[in-house]
């Protein structure tokens, strides 16, 4: 059981919780993850760690309402416990002295991108930072990122803040105005992941993705999180998470994340009502 | 009763659920014995002097003995002898491939030229465990004074629940640690429930937890702790980490949505009870389910198909019946629920829709050559002869590789050539001094009697290093 110490909402749907998690908090390193099971009838879901405190023993988890399950921990209030976290699982990402380098955010993707690029800054790289979200009520930790980032760039798909736009024109605008990159990070949703990455390989830009595939025990059991990266079968949960953006096989990848889609749609709308229910009972009362 | 009586006794048949009803439940297929059941099977064995059943066995159980209690009715006794030597009998009365062990040199199997007619010595032991069990007899045996040493156990599977009951008994601390939130490593997720009721082993932790042992779940070594942290901590450890990776074929469409591994097809099913409409965790529910390969998993997953709904679950195997390594027992469960068994095929090609969904498989015809160096004939293709089969599920159940987290986080261990740590055959202890391996980790994948027995002897090693470094501290 963990216990949750701090609830707060980051944007719409977006809720940042910081989890008393002392083993993970003091063996943490940017780009891995933990797997959190809300209940004890919950399923096992793969988290990223977006910033961890080890002298309170702390980690911060950003959880999004996509599901049954994530709208489910959404519900826990501070003082509230999450019944399993195990971790930090997956390799950290691979930091040193790059030069410049590109970190890419999108959506929630920007939870675990903010250690990464503090990382890169610790490591004397300059770091460019670009942000996107469909819309701005659903951009997170932009002042996080701002504070670690020499150049922060924020785009939304309808315009409402910063450049309207993909995080692609973005990076393309930055590479054709003849700013220099030495390697680049990608994550968030994985058809952003691909456009980006195709992008940056039409560039020459190294880039490595933080894959966020289907996952069970996350310790090298299940092989659940199978990708194929240059031909080659690899496991996200132990190779990975974070792999070669250039090598991945993306419509592959995103394929597969859709593999229970209508039972995790029935999912989340059977815990609406049941919810809505339970309201209504509520307010009867 | 003399020998010759004894040897006229037949089988004593264990009831079972009834196949057409089975198939729609996850509760276990056979009953067990009844005390009268299990006496009438008792008055078979002839308590040979040479006791070639305990020759056979792994853990080296005094299984004369222990039948012996069970025909005077001494069930306390029976239970307490195999004990002994097996911490964990309610599980390998069920899971054990006696036919391969104790049960296959039995004098009254050679005596009816049948290892079928051997002494059931499984379901005695499993009788013996469950009526500890449900009668609430479990002995708490004596706990030799303390001795200050703490040994950490990393995994809670059968080699690491071995581990840790032989050397709390014999005075040392032990701590278990889990990567799962759930203790008993494969016998939890891996072994359905229909074969292995985990409140069983559930139970044999619960008593660990009495004798002492601290479990902790949700600890995964190399990562939440490192192995350096844990030597510093603790006097010895024990590597029990257990299987990893699944192997897949390597042919084309296996990354098609609807191919599992049986590794996580079960652990979907087992761990995280997806067959109950109540569990969060979703499986994909095929209505015609192929399975790949020929071993117990095998079974197991073809099993699990028909009970979370599928109308029609196969077995697609390259080699013959014969040389099929699933158990006899678990080969007969399946044949009597209805899995059909597609024997000389080998699959060439998972295939699929347009949507990226399985449709089927494309299938090569075997023949069988030479034997090769497993000492089973080689699969050889009959060229030209391919067929399609449909399937909407497909299950890979070709074995694993040992789990490769600890060896990532220990580069001073020595890997064999399938990734299984390298250890002393007698001690198992590895070439870094206080560490020690068994099991699946050691093995690849193999049986819960063989982790036991490597556990065993891990245990015993332990003990003798830490009472050595006892008398040199004290000296």
């Amino acid at each position: 059981m963990n216990t949750i110490c701090t609830r707060e909402e980051l944007g719409r749907n977006v809720v940042r919780y910081v989890v008393d998690a002392p083993l993970v908090a003091t063996h943490r390193k940017p780009g891995q993850f933990v797997i959190v099971r809300v209940t004890d009838h919950g399923e096992r879901i793969p988290l990223t760690i977006a910033d961890a405190n080890p002298e309170m023993g702390t980690i911060s988890l950003i959880v999004q309402s996509v599901g049954k399950t994530t709208r489910e921990m959404a519900m826990l209030r501070s003082g509230d416990t999450i019944h399993d976290i195990v971790g930090p699982l997956g390799r950290p990402t691979h930091i040193e002295q790059f030069g410049s380098v590109l970190c890419v955010g999108g959506g929630i993707g920007i939870a675990p991108l903010y250690p990464i690029a503090k990382g890169m800054k610790e490591a004397h790289n300059h770091v460019i930072t670009v942000l996107g979200a469909r819309t701005h009520d659903l951009l997170i930790l932009e002042d996080d990122l701002r504070t670690v980032s020499d150049e922060l760039i924020v785009t939304t798909d309808d315009g409402s803040y910063g450049a309207k736009g993909l995080v692609t024109d973005a990076i393309r605008s930055l590479v054709n105005g003849g700013t220099h990159i030495d390697q680049a990070i990608v994550i968030g949703p994985p058809l952003m992941m691909k456009f980006t990455s195709l992008l940056t390989n039409e560039f020459g830009i190294p880039t490595i993705a933080s894959l966020n595939p289907i996952m069970i025990d996350g310790t090298g059991m299940c092989g659940g999180c199978r990708v194929t990266v240059g031909g080659e079968m690899k496991f996200a949960c132990v190779d990975g998470p974070e792999f070669d953006a250039h090598k991945v096989d993306w419509d592959s990848m995103i394929r597969r994340l859709g593999t229970y889609r209508t039972a995790e749609q029935q999912a989340a709308e059977r815990y609406d009502h049941e919810c809505r229910i339970s309201l209504d009972a509520a307010e009867a009362r | 009763m003399n020998a010759a009586t004894r040897l006229k006794l037949p089988p004593v048949v264990m009831p079972e659920q009834d196949p057409a009803e089975r198939v729609h439940n996850v509760r276990e297929v056979p009953f067990g014995f009844t005390p009268a059941m299990a006496v009438q099977e008792a008055q078979r064995c002839l308590q040979c002097t040479n006791q070639p059943c305990v020759e056979g066995c792994p853990v080296g159980v005094r299984i004369p003995d222990f039948i012996q209690a069970i025909e005077s009715g001494d069930y306390l006794a029976g239970i307490g002898i195999i004990k002994q030597t097996n911490l964990l009998p309610a599980v390998c009365g069920r899971v054990c491939p006696q036919e391969e062990q104790c049960q296959k040199d039995c004098t009254v199997g050679i005596a009816h030229g049948d290892v079928g007619q051997a002494v059931q010595i499984g379901k005695l032991e499993r009788f013996l465990a469950d009526w500890e069990r449900e009668n609430h007899a479990a002995v708490i045996p004596q706990i030799a004074p303390s001795t200050g040493k703490r040994v950490a156990v990393i995994g809670s599977g059968p080699a690491g629940l071995t581990v840790a009951g032989d050397l709390i008994k014999l005075g040392h601390a032990v701590t278990v640690f889990e990567a799962l939130h759930m203790p008993g490593g494969v016998l939890g997720y891996g072994i359905p429930e229909f074969r292995l009721p985990k409140e069983i082993v559930y139970a044999e932790v619960a008593y660990l937890t009495r004798l002492g042992v601290d479990f902790r779940y949700n600890t995964v070594i190399g990562k939440s702790l490192t192995v350096d942290e844990v030597r510093r901590d603790y006097d010895a450890v024990f590597i029990g980490s257990g299987a990893g990776l699944p192997n897949f074929l390597g042919i084309p469409g296996e990354s098609l949505l609807g191919v599992y591994s049986a590794n996580e097809y079960l652990t979907r099913a087992n761990l995280m009870h997806a067959y109950d409409e109540n569990s969060d965790t979703p499986i994909l529910h095929g209505k015609s389910v192929a399975v790949l390969g020929g071993g117990n998993v095998a079974m197991d997953s073809a099993r699990t198909a028909l009970r979370l709904g599928a109308h029609r679950a196969m077995v697609i195997y390259r080699r013959s019946e014969e040389e099929m390594p699933a158990r006899k027992e678990e080969y007969r469960h399946a044949v009597q629920e209805g899995v059909e068994f597609h024997f000389l095929q080998n699959p060439l090609e998972v295939l699929g829709n347009p949507e990226g969904w399985v449709t089927g498989l494309t299938l090569q015809e075997m023949e069988l050559g030479e034997p090769d160096e497993s000492g089973r004939r080689r699969p050889l293709p009959i060229p030209g002869q391919t067929s399609h089969t449909l399937a909407d599920i497909v299950v890979v159940a070709i074995g694993n590789n040992p789990n490769p987290l600890i060896p990532a986080a220990l580069p001073s261990l020595q890997m064999n050539r399938h990734g299984g740590i390298i250890t002393d055959e007698e001690t198992m202890e590895t070439p870094i001094p206080g560490v020690f391996a068994g099991g699946d980790i050691v093995l690849g994948a193999a049986t819960v009697i063989l982790a036991m027995g490597q556990g065993r002897k891990a245990a015993h090693a332990i003990h003798a290093l830490l009472m050595r470094t006892t008398e040199i501290a004290s000296n």
